[in-house]
């Protein structure tokens, strides 16, 4: 029987082996993806171990974690939860992050550096650090403002300081709480998740960095930029037409209401620009071609991943198009799509005379003895191929001058501010849905503007719904910046 | 000099003292070290709880010390020459499953640690009682059939009404007595192997003589191997019927082995392992709790929140434990299902690493190793094949269920002998170490009465052997008095 014995001993020995190069491999080799797998809970618990730095806009925390008697030591509260929700986004036990409260994860938390155990000390006291605070470039009034401008309707407005492209304000509507959605409780963030996921109108969707609108006539802005870098001028006659003709299609443009667009045989580049004259701009669209059209686009940033503290949609243009599409592209209809964030900064670069700047919203961050970890992501926007301007100084403040008569004596009247230079294009652009009414502006050297507001209904324009919006918005906003 | 020069001095002088004194020696040092261990872990785990050390951290450690204090005064006395190794391994394991049943119970706000510490008094109990009244396992190949019948009556008792606890977590294993809950089929283990090694130590050279071929094995007559099969098919229907896979697995691969060393022909264990393929592929077609469970284990990521969810704990756990662990009380115990039974392993892997682990492992293969040791050594068949289907159970069972929650194998729920929280497994193996305890005494008290001790025990055991056989022949049954001469 000893042999056979003994061969049993070796059957065993064999299986513990496997146990024990198995357990190696687990522990070992796999050690990292299994710490760090998504559903891993140790990971968000321990982070509820110590308390969160907060979202701070001016002096206040939109975004702060208050002591609870549970087994999760720290809740997340939003003291003004809907309307920073966008900025903020959620801290969730089952949803994990989103909004500021992901991409900045490492600072809010403190991690890596900070939240070692220095000693033992530490690790059996409990090491109570927080992490950093986040403060951000925002003006809690601007926002407020622009959360009673909008008032409830769907639509998004976005403000940027044109000498720095920090964000002054960025707010959305429809928009959501995401203090249920950061709660302790599965069941409330369940129920608040459920709610949200099947409305009808999306309410998690930040319509200001995240969704991408026709642009309809501010994308003149762009065509008129291609025009003027080209050598043409404000007062550049072109003629003055009630139909454009459109090469290779029978599909023909005409002016917004019918008619031409002056009474003269000819109109000029700066007057086509203040009444928003579709059959000048297909035509100096199709005339430019596509290929300076694009071009002048991606120098603007189109096609281009924008650079900012929250991910973001990207504005596009088709890189081919023919003379049709292009004459429709001019008009920012077709498969032309930019969000209300960058076109805020299309507008500062005009107002700052032509320089494209990095969009921010954190201020700086700071850790809790008031040291500065990190300051904003700020500066010029370079990218492959691209200096940061997209035009020239005098370009810049040719398009500017054709902006401020927009508003005053153009389609953008609605946006006039008394004893402030604001200038602006306004857009309508078609969409399934409805018309979306865009405002596209700046106030003196104080702030750029982007207004967007899709409608379902067929009579709102951009003129008429987007730029009072606009105007109260930065009423507020030059007192605000003008009083620093 | 030193003392420990003047002590093997001493030793040499008068061999048969020493001889006498050795083996309990070490089993006290060997405990003290054991009890001390797990005591200061304990107390570890007390502070990590609160600086103030909590009373229960400490009355733990004082309990499995007064415990271990009585299990060795026993021994001395009931079989002073066992194997010096087995009992402290048996505590140092008990006392880890201890600290760490506490450290579940500080996660889950519960109190089973208390609970614990008594069924551990109750099997070491059972252990003296076991090692004082059954002075000779030899009696006990007697009564075979009552094994066997126990056997089956243990594994039905769940499904018997009124004292049936019923269907607790998808398997119908525990009963209900005087309000303790108690898995039958733990104690019937031990029944069913000592059924086994009775049984195949009397038709063991029937069983050997091969009289028909199947394919390219030769195997004995059908009525030798009947009763054998019966017993071992009907307990895993058995176990399969109870949902029991753990334990299914972990009898049939204790029958093949007995069945092997027993016979020496590898025509079984070759018969078992097609029999066993065949099982499994059966058991996958009919039963979808096994095809859910092969599931999980080729891909535990696809369905992490639902079935796959206690595997992919047990991953995480290990995985966030590392080398060197989180740290005795600062793993997450309470994210693990059935963190203080069946995955207790993984809570000390997340909380005492790598190297926690690997000890506990290798403190397991020591006592395999002892456990075979004395199956090498025991002075007769029924003694050997009794401490090798103990040792092979105690194995395989740590094997089915580390290996399962290390997704080696598919995962089937067992305990982890002496660490996983349950009275009935613990007592189940405290009374298989004073089998093994007895035998081992057994096989060296003969040793020593020898009139030549020198000799080397293979020598002494073959011709213990060709006695046992000519007997066998002559009688047709395995002598009572055996080598004892």
């Amino acid at each position: 029987m000893n042999r056979s014995i003994g061969r049993v001993a070796t059957v065993l020995l064999v299986l513990f082996g496997a146990l024990f190069v198995n357990l190696n491999v687990i522990t070992l080799i796999q050690a990292d993806d299994l710490a760090n797998h998504p559903a891993n809970r140790r990971l968000i618990v321990r982070e509820y171990e110590l308390p969160r730095g907060p979202i701070v806009v001016g002096e206040d925390a939109i975004a702060s974690s208050v002591p609870t008697d549970g087994t999760l030591r720290y809740l997340r509260t939003y003291p003004d939860g809907t309307r920073y929700a966008h900025l903020t986004g959620y801290y969730s036990l089952v949803l994990q992050r989103s909004g500021l409260e992901r991409s900045l994860n490492e600072e809010l938390t403190g991690r890596p550096t900070e939240v070692v155990a220095q000693n033992l000390g530490d690790l059996l006291g409990g090491a109570n650090r927080p992490g950093n605070a986040v403060h951000l470039t925002i003006d809690g009034e601007i926002q407020a403002a622009a959360e009673s401008a909008l008032d409830g309707r769907e639509g998004a407005v976005v403000v940027i300081d044109p000498r720095s492209g920090a964000v002054l304000a960025s707010y959305a509507n429809p928009t959501f709480d995401p203090n249920p959605l950061s709660s302790h409780d599965h069941s409330e963030i369940r129920d608040a998740w459920d709610r949200l996921r099947d409305a009808d109108d999306n309410p998690m969707l930040d319509r200001a960095t995240s969704e991408l609108y026709p642009p309809g006539s501010t994308f003149k802005l762009v065509v008129a930029a291609a025009a003027l870098e080209r050598g043409e001028a404000p007062d550049s006659l072109y003629p003055d037409e009630a139909v454009y003709d459109v090469p290779q299609t029978s599909a023909d443009i005409g002016n917004f209401g019918g008619g031409t667009c002056g009474s003269e045989e000819t109109i000029s580049l700066a007057d086509a620009f203040r009444v928003s004259c579709n059959t000048v701009f297909a035509r100096l669209g199709v005339d430019l071609g596509d290929e300076d059209l694009i071009r002048q686009s991606e120098r603007f940033g189109f096609n281009r991943e924008l650079p900012y503290d929250l991910s973001t949609a990207t504005s596009q243009i088709p890189q081919e198009l023919d003379a049709p599409a292009t004459a429709q592209s001019a008009l920012g209809q077709r498969d032309v799509r930019a969000t209300p964030l960058h076109f805020a900064l299309v507008a500062a670069s005009i107002a700052n005379g032509g320089e494209l700047l990095r969009p921010h919203v954190v201020a700086n961050v700071l850790s809790p003895d008031g040291q500065v970890v990190r300051g904003p992501d700020d500066g010029p926007w370079t990218g492959v191929g691209n200096d940061a301007r997209p035009i020239s100084a005098r370009t810049a403040e040719q398009l500017r001058q054709m902006m401020i008569d927009t508003v005053q004596s153009g389609t953008g009247q609605a946006a006039q501010i008394d004893g402030v230079e604001v200038g602006g294009k306004t857009g309508t652009a078609e969409a399934d849905r409805g018309p979306v009414a865009w405002f596209v502006g700046f106030a003196g050297d104080d702030a750029a503007i982007a207004v967007v507001l899709p409608t379902e209904d067929e009579s709102a324009t951009g003129g008429g719904v987007a730029a009072p919006v606009a105007r109260q918005v930065l009423e507020v906003a030059v007192d605000r910046v003008g009083g620093r | 000099m030193t003392a420990r020069g003047r002590e093997a001095a001493a030793a040499s002088r008068s061999p048969s003292a020493a001889g006498l004194a050795n083996p309990r020696r070490i089993e006290a040092r060997l405990l003290t070290g054991a009890v001390l261990l797990t005591a200061l872990a304990g107390m570890l785990l007390g502070w990590s709880e609160s600086p103030d050390l909590p009373p229960a951290a400490v009355i733990t450690g004082v309990a499995l010390a007064v415990t271990a204090i009585v299990a060795h005064i026993t021994v001395r006395h009931a079989a002073p020459d066992a194997d010096p190794a087995i009992l402290p391994l048996a505590f140092l394991l008990n006392g880890i499953g201890l600290v760490f049943v506490r450290r579940v119970d500080i996660a889950a706000g519960t109190d089973l640690a208390a609970t614990q510490t008594l069924w551990t008094a109750v099997s070491v109990g059972a252990l003296c009682l076991g090692l004082l009244f059954v002075t000779s396992v030899r009696p006990l190949e007697r009564y075979q059939y009552t094994f066997g019948l126990a056997t089956i009556v243990l594994l039905l008792l769940p499904i018997i009404p009124f004292i049936s606890a019923g269907v607790i977590n998808g398997a119908r294993l525990w009963i209900d007595v005087f309000g303790m809950r108690f898995q039958p089929g733990e104690v019937a283990k031990l029944t069913a192997v000592l059924f086994l090694a009775a049984y195949l130590a009397r038709n063991r050279d029937m069983l050997s003589v091969a009289t028909q071929r199947v394919g390219p094995l030769f195997i004995p007559a059908t009525r030798h191997l009947a009763p054998v099969f019966i017993a071992a098919i009907g307990s895993m229907a058995i176990m399969a019927q109870l949902r029991d896979l753990g334990s299914a697995v972990l009898f049939f691969g204790t029958f093949i082995a007995m069945l092997y060393v027993a016979t020496g022909r590898v025509a079984y264990p070759m018969l078992g392992i097609v029999l066993f393929a065949s099982a499994c592929l059966i058991a996958y077609q009919v039963f979808s709790h096994v095809r859910v469970r092969v599931h999980i284990w080729v891909d535990p990521w696809s369905d992490v929140q639902g079935s796959a969810y206690q595997l992919a704990q047990s991953l995480f756990a290990l995985g966030t434990g590392g080398l060197t662990g989180t740290g005795l009380g600062f793993g997450r115990p309470q994210d693990i299902p059935f963190s203080s039974t069946d995955a207790i392993f993984v809570v000390i892997g997340e909380e005492l690493g790598l190297l926690g682990a690997t000890a506990v492992l290798i403190a397991f293969l020591l006592l395999v190793a002892r456990g075979l040791r004395i199956a090498l050594t025991a002075r007769d068949e029924f003694s050997t094949l009794l401490a090798l289907g103990l040792t092979v159970t105690l194995a395989l069972q740590t094997f089915v269920i580390v290996g399962g929650l290390t997704r080696l194998v598919p995962l089937t729920g067992i305990t982890l002998p002496f660490i996983s929280y349950g009275g009935s497994s613990l007592l189940a193996n405290y009374l298989i170490v004073a089998v093994l305890l007895r035998i081992s005494h057994e096989s060296r008290a003969a040793a020593r009465g020898k009139p030549e001790p020198a000799q080397p025990s293979a020598v002494r055991r073959s011709a213990a052997r060709q006695r046992a056989s000519i007997a066998n022949e002559s009688t047709g049954r395995i002598p009572t008095q055996g080598g004892d001469t």
